[in-house]
């Protein structure tokens, strides 16, 4: 029942919305459905994808490639995880979650989730068609910074504590 | 999403699978298990951010938005703008075609900028997701960046389009 609970109060709200204003059911519900094709067309290859790479690559490997003394090359490939990627924000964070287990850096995760979210080269394509090469170069280049200060920042605010916690909860 | 990428991600996650039944069906197995148990945990919240998303921007259309952060709407236009844009996490293909509405029915650059970046990067609705993995202060800390960091992001669109075009 707890698992519904998020829906259930969600859809509430839809009601409510929609009591004030019944004409918006067919838009809201049409984007409602279209968002929700588009996640049942991406999400299913990439747990399947996720369960292979869970069941094959060992910890050591992924340690060694991305860990905490990964260097320079464990955040490109952070980077490179994160742009080459599909989907919205929400389908890394259980991503996030198996590279968290598997020993990835907690640095090279946050530029991993930065990544993801702002850089994604299927969508700077899209961007620059949308709103042209300057607007998107601009945003593109304060991305890159972006995401770096923000990995930097976040391991400040959680401290020794909050990294070796994280860390903890992630061992096998 | 465009179909090609789903296309690219069925065929390798079929490519991967037949690889690895053929190499060894245990593994196989344990690694379809755990892509359900994966899908499983996923599945309540995401139905619940798409129904919100849904609903914000059905109660928030570009029309309305595009008077409320014109260019003249200064520091308030800008704030409205980046907490419009913080509610929600919505993908890029939904986010553009949506700032360039908003350009072209008279809304200010950093008012879009602002908007697109806090879109992209901040989402309150799916901070329960995010918890869940990160923790709360990892998971509030990276949005509360991400927020500020998008005040960078529009400064730097304005810089470049108004100040030095």
């Amino acid at each position: 029942m707890k698992r519904f609970a998020g829906i259930l109060s969600s859809l509430a709200l839809v009601a409510a919305y929609l009591a004030f204003d019944p004409g918006k059911a067919a838009a809201l519900f049409s984007m409602a459905g279209s968002n929700f094709l588009v996640v049942l067309s991406i999400l299913p290859p990439v747990f399947v994808l996720l369960g292979l790479f869970d069941a094959w690559v060992s910890r050591e490997r992924v340690t060694a490639r991305i860990g905490e003394k990964s260097g320079i090359a464990g955040a490109g490939l952070a980077i490179f995880l994160g742009s080459f990627a599909a989907g919205p924000l929400y389908l890394a964070f259980p991503i996030a979650e198996t590279l968290l287990k598997k020993g990835t850096g907690l640095f090279n995760v946050f530029l991993f989730m930065g990544a993801w979210s702002t850089m994604k080269i299927p969508m700077l394509l899209f961007e620059i068609q949308s709103l042209g090469l300057k607007f998107a170069a601009v945003r593109y280049a304060m991305s890159f910074v972006g995401i770096f200060w923000i990995a930097w920042a976040l391991e400040r605010l959680l401290g020794p504590e909050g990294r070796r916690e994280l860390g903890e909860r992630y061992r096998p | 999403m465009d179909p090609t990428t789903t296309f690219v991600l069925w065929g390798l996650a079929a490519a991967g699978l037949a690889l690895s039944w053929s190499r060894d069906p245990g593994k196989t197995r344990q690694a379809l298990a755990k892509a359900r148990a994966s899908a499983k945990t996923v599945f309540a919240p995401l139905v619940t951010v798409i129904l919100l998303v849904a609903l914000a921007l059905t109660a928030l259309p570009p029309s309305v938005l595009s008077r409320l952060v014109g260019e003249e709407s200064g520091l308030l236009g800008v704030l409205l703008a980046s907490v419009a844009g913080s509610v929600t996490l919505i993908p890029g293909f939904a986010a553009f075609p949506m700032a360039k509405m908003l350009l072209e029915n008279g809304a200010g650059i950093i008012q879009v900028g602002v908007l697109v970046s806090t879109l992209m990067m901040v989402g309150v609705v799916t901070l329960p997701m995010e918890r869940a993995v990160f923790g709360w202060r990892a998971a509030l800390g990276r949005n509360a960046l991400a927020y500020g960091h998008s005040f960078l992001v529009g400064l730097a669109l304005w810089l470049a389009f108004r100040v030095w075009p």
